[in-house]
C-alpha cells in the first residue's frame, strides 16, 4: 500500500477530478426533533455538500449497489393478434449508466461490499446486475468517529484493509491517504500532495490508536455459532419476538441485508412483462410464505431469530466470517429499540 | 381487435363503479392518470362508470364498489350489486372498513350525532357498515384514496386470471425504501409500523405521519405500537385518533378502549 498526504484545503481538488462521474456520499438530510443532524447517502452536486463528518448515515449506501426495487428482465411479445404464437424477446438492463463514485464511506460499509462481493460475485453464479455496479464504482474511503451505537471493532471491520480506491483520515488539517488503485494514485499526482514524513507517520497512528478506545457498544462474539446453535429454542427469542414490528427496517437499512423476493408484473396493454425483484427481510410474513400459501414461520420470534442467524451464525459457518459489520444502523433505526448488541447479550446469557 | 396475451385471446370484462356513502374520490383516482388512463380502458369495458360517462348499464362482470353503508336502500342497492357480478371488489377505505364515514359509530347516541349534524332535517341514516358485513366480498383494495398504480395492477391481474396478492408488510417496509427520515424522529406520531404496505408509504413520503388508511398488516404489533407512542410521549388519545380514523383498526380500538374502560 502506497501512503500520500496532503493538505485538507486541496480535498475539493480531488473532489472536483472525481466530479466527472457521479459522486454519491454522505449529505444533510434535515434535523431530528432535538436538533441533530441526520445524515444519508444521496447523489451530491456540490462539494459543499458533501458532509464527510457525519456520524452515522440513517441507511446505508446499498441503493447504489442493491437497489431496493430492479427489473431483472423485461419479455416484450410481438403479437399479430392472428391467435398464433408471437415471439418474444427478452431485455436485460443491469442499471449502469455512468460511473459511479462513492466518496466517504466508513470502513464498516467498505466491509460490507467485501462480504457482499463474496456472497454475490464468488459463487457458482455471480450476479450481474450486482457485479456491474460493482465494476464501475470507486471507492474514496473516510476515517469515523465511532458513535455510541457502533460495535464494528467487536466485527472486526472497524478499519478496511482492502475494497477501496483511496482511504483518507483526517488529521487536523491535512489528510492521510491510503492508496489501493493505479486511477486513484494517478489521481492523487494531480493535487498538490507528498510521501509521509515520520512525524505524520506518528500521528497517523495516534489517531488509529485513540479510535480504539472511543468504542461504546460491544458484542461478544467468542464461540458465538455454537452458542447460537445450543440456545435455539432460548425463551429470550420470544421476548425479542414481542417487541419485534416484522416490519423490515432493519433489513432496509443494513449494508449487507441482500435477500430479495421476485414478482412477475405485465403491462397494461399487454406488450411487456416485467421481472421486477425487490429487497425482503427475513422478518417480513411475506417473506416466509411459500407457494400454496404455507408459512414456515408464522411467529415473530421464529423470522426475527433467523435474520441473526443467517448474520452471526450461517454466514460464519460459509465464510469465516460474520455478515454484519456493527454498523448499528439497524438498533437505531428499530422502533421498538431491538439492537444486536443486547440481542446477543441476552442469547449469551440465557441459561437453558 | 380482440386483445391477446401470449398470443390467447384475452376477454375484456364489463365493469361498473358504484358509489355508497363516499366521496367518489377514489374513482376520481382512476380518471386522475391520464398517461395511462387508455390502456386501463382499453383493458376493460366500462359498462357504469358515474365520474366519466353518463350510460349506466346493468350487465356486468365486475363491480367495483365504493364507500360505505349508511342507509338501509344502499344495503337493498349492494344485495342487487352482488347478485349481478361475477366479482365484487370493494373500492377504497369506506367500503372495506367504513372508512371516514365510521368515525361517527364512536358516539354512543347516533340520534345525537344525527340531530348535530342534520338539526331537524329528515334523514335516515343508520350506524355505518363496510361492505363485507352485508354481501360476501370477493376483493378488497385499500387506501384512502386508492392508489392508482396498484389499482391498474390488480385489474391487470384481474383480467389475466393472475392470483391477486397484498403485501403483508407494513408502510416502514416501503418508507425506508424510499428513504424518507421516520416521523417519530421528528416527533410525529405515525401508524407506518402497523398498516398494510402498498401505497409506496405515500404519506410518510410527503412528511406526514401514517393515518393507517390501509388498515392492519396481518402482523401488526399494536402492543409494541403503544409502547412506542408512549416512549415517545404521543398521548394514547392521539393514538387512538389515527387508529380511529378509517376503520381499519376497530377491533384493536375496542380493545384499547375496553382496557381503559372509558367509553367516549
Amino acid at each position: 500500500m502506497l501512503f500520500k498526504v496532503f493538505a485538507a484545503s486541496e480535498l475539493i481538488r480531488l473532489y472536483e477530478l472525481l466530479a466527472a462521474d457521479r459522486i454519491v456520499g454522505p449529505v444533510k438530510k434535515g434535523d431530528d426533533q432535538y436538533g441533530r443532524s441526520l445524515y444519508d447517502f444521496d447523489v451530491v452536486h456540490d462539494f459543499s455538500d458533501l458532509h464527510l463528518d457525519y456520524g452515522q448515515t440513517i441507511h446505508s449506501a446499498k441503493n447504489y449497489f442493491l437497489p431496493y426495487r430492479e427489473d431483472l428482465c423485461a419479455f416484450t411479445f410481438q403479437d399479430d393478434g392472428s391467435g398464433a404464437s408471437g415471439d418474444w424477446h427478452k431485455e436485460v438492463d443491469y442499471g449502469v449508466y455512468a460511473p459511479l463514485v462513492l466518496f466517504g464511506l466508513h470502513p464498516c460499509d467498505i466491509n460490507a461490499l467485501n462480504k457482499l462481493d463474496k456472497v454475490l460475485l464468488g459463487g457458482k453464479y455471480p450476479n450481474p446486475f450486482y457485479g456491474e455496479k460493482r465494476a464501475n464504482m470507486f471507492i474514496v474511503g473516510h476515517s469515523c468517529s465511532p458513535q455510541p451505537f457502533c460495535f464494528c471493532k467487536s466485527m472486526g471491520t472497524d478499519s478496511a484493509i482492502r475494497g477501496f480506491d483511496l482511504f483518507l483520515t483526517r488529521m487536523d488539517d491535512l489528510y492521510f491517504a491510503e492508496i489501493l488503485s493505479s486511477r486513484a494514485f494517478h489521481l492523487l499526482e494531480q493535487i498538490d500532495c507528498h510521501d509521509p514524513d515520520s512525524s505524520e507517520l506518528r500521528h497517523y497512528m495516534e489517531i488509529m490508536e485513540a479510535k480504539e478506545s472511543l468504542f461504546v457498544a460491544h458484542v461478544d462474539t467468542s464461540d458465538l455459532t455454537k452458542i447460537l446453535d445450543l440456545e435455539f429454542q432460548a425463551s429470550v427469542w420470544q421476548e425479542w419476538g414481542q417487541k419485534c414490528l416484522s416490519c423490515g427496517t432493519c433489513a432496509q437499512v443494513c449494508p449487507t441485508c441482500y435477500c430479495y423476493g421476485v414478482e412477475e408484473r405485465v403491462d397494461m396493454d399487454f406488450s411487456r412483462a416485467h421481472k421486477e425483484k425487490q429487497l425482503y427481510s427475513c422478518n417480513l410474513l411475506d417473506f416466509a410464505s411459500v407457494a400454496g400459501g404455507h408459512n414456515f414461520r408464522p411467529e415473530s420470534h421464529t423470522r426475527l431469530k433467523y435474520r441473526y442467524y443467517h448474520k452471526h451464525r450461517g454466514f460464519v459457518e460459509a465464510f469465516e466470517e460474520s455478515l454484519c459489520v456493527g454498523c448499528g444502523r439497524c438498533g437505531q433505526s428499530c422502533l421498538a429499540r431491538i439492537t444486536v448488541p443486547e440481542v446477543i447479550a441476552s442469547v449469551r446469557a440465557s441459561k437453558e | 381487435m380482440q386483445k391477446t396475451f401470449l398470443g390467447v385471446p384475452v376477454v375484456r370484462p364489463k365493469v361498473a363503479f358504484f358509489e355508497l356513502s363516499s366521496c367518489e374520490g377514489c374513482q376520481l383516482q382512476l380518471l386522475n392518470n391520464e398517461a395511462t388512463l387508455l390502456d386501463f380502458l382499453s383493458l376493460v369495458e366500462i359498462v357504469r362508470f358515474r365520474e366519466g360517462m353518463k350510460e349506466a348499464g346493468d350487465d356486468y362482470e365486475i363491480a367495483f364498489v365504493e364507500g360505505s353503508i349508511t342507509r338501509f336502500d344502499e344495503e337493498v342497492q349492494l344485495k342487487v350489486i352482488r347478485e349481478r357480478a361475477k366479482i365484487v371488489v370493494a373500492l377504497g377505505s369506506c367500503a372495506c372498513f367504513g372508512g371516514v364515514n365510521q368515525l361517527k359509530n364512536r358516539f354512543n347516541d347516533l340520534e345525537w350525532v344525527k340531530k348535530e349534524v342534520y338539526g331537524s332535517f329528515p334523514i335516515e341514516t343508520q350506524e355505518v357498515k363496510p361492505l363485507s358485513a352485508v354481501i360476501k366480498v370477493d376483493l378488497e383494495i385499500y387506501g384512502c384514496p386508492i392508489k392508482k398504480e396498484e389499482v391498474e395492477r390488480i385489474v391487470t391481474a384481474l383480467v389475466l386470471g393472475e392470483q391477486i396478492h397484498h403485501p403483508q408488510y407494513p408502510v416502514c417496509m416501503e418508507c425506508k425504501a424510499r428513504e424518507n427520515i421516520c416521523l417519530f424522529d421528528l416527533g410525529e406520531p405515525c401508524l407506518g409500523p402497523v398498516t398494510r404496505a402498498g401505497c409506496d408509504a405515500w404519506c410518510p413520503s410527503n412528511r406526514l405521519g401514517c393515518w393507517g388508511c390501509r388498515g392492519p398488516a396481518p402482523e401488526a404489533n399494536l402492543s409494541q405500537l403503544q409502547i412506542i407512542m408512549a416512549e415517545r410521549g404521543i398521548s394514547q388519545e392521539r393514538m387512538i385518533d389515527r387508529l380511529e380514523c378509517f376503520g381499519g383498526f376497530g377491533t384493536f380500538v375496542d380493545e384499547v378502549k375496553g382496557k381503559k374502560g372509558e367509553p367516549r
